[in-house]
């Protein structure tokens, strides 16, 4: 493990990406601490520059709402939906995957052609209807998220198990009378892990996206103030003040790149082949 | 080059003095919006805004109305009412013709009440009274009613009553008729092409019965489906007028900077906009009057016209518009006054239960006004969840009554018979219906107020009625009044005598004139 870390420090890019997360972690779990009041509170004047009036440093949108106090509360539902929408999309990928790869066979192909269809499906597309047809709410959108994003993990995971069942530890256990289950979860899933956390870095990242769009285009959980929806509101009055757009998308390019940036460094750093100690 | 001349034009006007008595000029050509597209411009057929907007200029009415709702000749030049409000007699202008050339009669008005019965429920209930029509000559038409009807003389604007010509529609199936795409009417523009997602295009019709009008040769109606790509357009100056509604109100600020640009939130008297809160009156809190007084009390509505209607439109007193008859202020008033909310809510006994809000999806102006609506009542401590919907979701929600709170608007049509009694009375409810008595509110009071207003004669003998039954009302908070909404019209300031009557744009470009 000290190993890892050594690897994943050495890189730059991973280093300002964890950094940057970590930041933003604390700033959803601590920031509404420091702004007690809804973000969605008329505080002040509407349309008030940045740096203008002493308490709001972002300056305030259409309605007169803190900007600053919108970010903070934004980035709670940012993380929230990437990771929750990260993790269904796992749970369903992952046995899937792991299934087809271990079985093969019809069940293999079954599940591959079901994989296949979501994947024919533009995934943005889908969402936009999923969470349409469900209502927007923050549920039908982490729904909608995972349901488009796990054939990818489903198929990485089918991968690797398709080459590790082949290992001979693998045929030790099968001899030894072990259940195909406790082979699949002890034997052959940790082994295959790596890639599917770096692509799950990946995922979260693609996920804080596609919130951000929907709650663009007026298909966020109105309750809840999210990026996507401070951008997609200030659009139509971006002319007037550039602020209120400008800043949410610092915040969501700030995010998606960090989690980028991360998803490299783990590479590196759980795949000694590639990283740069091992060449 | 049409940018020099544009420039041109924006200087000479700029630099021009505002003189009281304009002469009007001949000629010119005006590029307006319409939005959203027409579905069609027969007008006994479709009275969407957008038809009603642009076939205004095409068809006419027998009358038309002053923004203070007084009736002024359109295809009548006189008309008169019996001693017992029984009789209406009309006299049509002589020597008016359809735009094909033949002689608009009174055989026309007698057929076109026959047609739009069929096709126009506004029509189908504002002669519901008629019992009979006689044409005794070729200008003169009587309406002979069952009982006296109060807002009758308030009915014959052109959306409401378009002369249909009997020539070309009689013994033909109305809605397959393949003059529908030709609209023929007796107006001052004459339907010249329309193409579909580009343009439709108005000419001047030259054999119009008032001499020397209309004065523009040619309107352009131009079909921008994108909000801020209308408001560039009228930045860039490929078009002269915006019609109220066509730009997001966060626009109309920026838009009203600019040199040689006039807004007016005018010309909406006849329809008067009235916005409120459906608050279900049969279910949860809001079933509870006091709660409903309570939000009245916790919105702040002035902030409402001032940031989100940019100081257009009036707080609404009560259920009627201040434009439309038989209104009146001497109403108990609500004043932003969170305390009191809180003190009302506390005696309602409310005790934090979920309220849904469902905002009015027409754009971003309704989503930022439903997020204002929903933090005033949050601030008093009402638990409000924000629903979000389309417009057929909020249709069938309002109408299947599936709601606690509901964002809404509707037309009054200038007297409280014609467009505000619906919201009240008992016999308007019926599921199915976004436009009825949707909130549930049932008092026998009312009822019976309404009904006698509707039929007392003459017109002074309705006021103290509509007066009793507006301060009943009041106090009760059926529903939950915001504003008296105007949708601001901008234009170039050369756009002269553009809105002149209660429908404003809608008939306005007969006595519109371009100053170069």
């Amino acid at each position: 493990m000290t190993k890892f870390w050594r690897t994943m420090l050495r890189n730059p890019g991973g280093v300002i990406g964890l950094v940057i997360l970590v930041i933003a972690i604390a700033i959803a779990a601590f920031g509404p601490l420091l702004f007690p009041t809804s973000p969605w509170r008329m505080v002040q004047r509407p349309f008030l520059p940045p740096f203008t009036v002493a308490g709001l440093p972002l300056g305030t949108d259409a309605l007169g709402r803190d900007v600053l106090a919108g970010i903070i509360y934004g980035a709670r539902v940012s993380l929230l939906v990437g990771l929750v929408s990260t993790m269904a999309a796992l749970a369903v990928g992952i046995p899937v995957g792991a299934v087809a790869g271990y079985f093969g066979g019809k069940i293999g192909d079954a599940l591959m052609r079901f994989t296949e269809f979501f994947q024919t499906v533009p995934s943005f597309a889908l969402a936009i209807v999923l969470v349409a047809i469900l209502q927007p709410s923050i549920i039908s959108i982490v729904l909608a998220i995972a349901i488009v994003s796990w054939p990818p993990v489903a198929r990485l995971v089918r991968g690797e198990v398709l080459s590790l069942r082949t290992r001979e530890y693998v045929q030790a256990a099968v001899v030894t009378g072990q259940s195909h289950g406790w082979i699949i979860w002890r034997e052959i899933l940790p082994n295959a892990l790596s890639p599917v956390i770096v692509l799950a870095s990946l995922m979260v990242a693609t996920a804080i996206l596609l919130e951000s769009s929907l709650s663009f285009l007026g298909l966020g959980d109105p309750n809840l103030m999210s990026w996507g929806y401070m951008v997609g509101a200030g659009r139509t009055v971006i002319r007037q003040a550039w602020w209120i757009t400008l800043f949410p998308g610092i915040a969501i390019l700030l995010s998606v790149l960090a989690l980028n940036l991360i998803g490299e460094g783990l590479n590196d750093a759980l795949n000694p082949r590639l990283s740069k100690e091992g060449r | 080059m049409l940018k020099q001349v544009m420039l041109g034009l924006l200087l000479a006007s700029a630099l021009s003095t505002v003189a009281l008595a304009e002469e009007p000029k001949a000629g010119g050509v005006i590029n307006a919006v319409i939005q959203p597209e027409p579905p069609g411009l027969m007008m006994g057929l479709v009275q969407n805004g957008p038809t009603q907007m642009v076939s205004g200029n095409i068809y006419e009415g027998l009358l038309r109305y002053s923004p203070k709702l007084e009736p002024l000749p359109g295809l009548a030049e006189s008309w008169n009412v019996s001693e017992d409000g029984k009789t209406y007699t009309f006299k049509l202008r002589k020597g008016v013709t359809w735009h094909d050339g033949k002689p608009f009669t009174s055989a026309d008005v007698a057929f076109s009440i026959e047609f739009l019965k069929q096709t126009h429920p506004r029509a189908r209930s504002n002669f519901a009274q008629v019992d009979k029509i006689e044409t005794p000559d070729d200008s003169t038409v009587i309406f002979n009613l069952k009982q006296p009807f109060g807002p009758f003389l308030g009915v014959f604007e052109v959306g409401s009553l378009p002369m249909i010509p009997k020539h070309i529609y009689e013994g033909t199936d109305f809605k397959t008729n393949p003059a529908n795409n030709t609209p023929v009417g007796t107006g001052p523009f004459m339907f010249k092409e329309w193409q579909k997602g580009s343009f439709i295009r108005l000419v001047k019709n030259p054999n119009y019965y008032i001499k020397g009008k209309p004065n523009l040769d040619e309107i352009y109606w131009h079909v921008i489906p994108d909000a801020a790509a209308r408001a560039v357009a009228f930045e860039t100056g490929k078009v002269d007028v915006l019609p109220g509604g066509s730009v997001e109100n966060f626009d109309v600020p920026r838009l009203s900077k600019l040199k040689n640009v006039c807004v007016t939130g005018a010309g909406w008297e006849f329809f008067s906009p009235h916005s409120w809160l459906w608050l279900n009156n049969r279910q949860g809190p809001t079933a509870n009057k006091k709660f409903r007084q309570a939000v009245m009390y916790a919105m702040d509505r002035n902030f409402a016209k001032d940031v989100i209607w940019n100081g257009l439109g009036k707080v609404a007193t009560g259920p009627s518009g201040s434009s439309i008859k038989h209104y009146s202020g001497d109403v108990p008033k609500y004043d932003y006054d969170p305390a009191k909310a809180k003190a009302l809510l506390k005696e309602a006994g409310y005790n934090g239960e979920k309220v849904r809000l469902l905002p009015l999806p027409y754009g971003e102006t309704w989503q930022r006004w439903a997020e204002a609506v929903k933090q005033n009542l949050q601030d008093v401590g009402i638990n409000v969840e924000m629903v979000s919907t389309d417009v057929a979701g909020w249709n069938q929600k309002t109408s299947e009554w599936d709601y606690d709170i509901a964002f809404t608007y509707v037309y009054q049509y200038g007297d409280p018979a014609l467009g505000v009694s619906r919201t009240y009375v008992s016999s308007q409810i019926a599921k199915g219906n976004p436009f009825n008595n949707v909130e549930g509110y049932s008092n026998p009071e009312i009822d019976k107020l309404f009904a006698e207003g509707a039929v007392a004669f003459p017109d002074a003998a309705r006021k103290p009625i509509y007066d009793k039954a507006q301060k009943i009302l009041v106090d009760d908070v059926p529903v939950a009044w915001l504003l008296e909404l105007q949708f601001p019209t901008v234009t170039r300031c050369n756009v002269k005598n553009l809105i002149t009557t209660a429908i404003g744009v809608n008939d306005g470009f007969r006595d519109a004139w371009l100053d170069k």
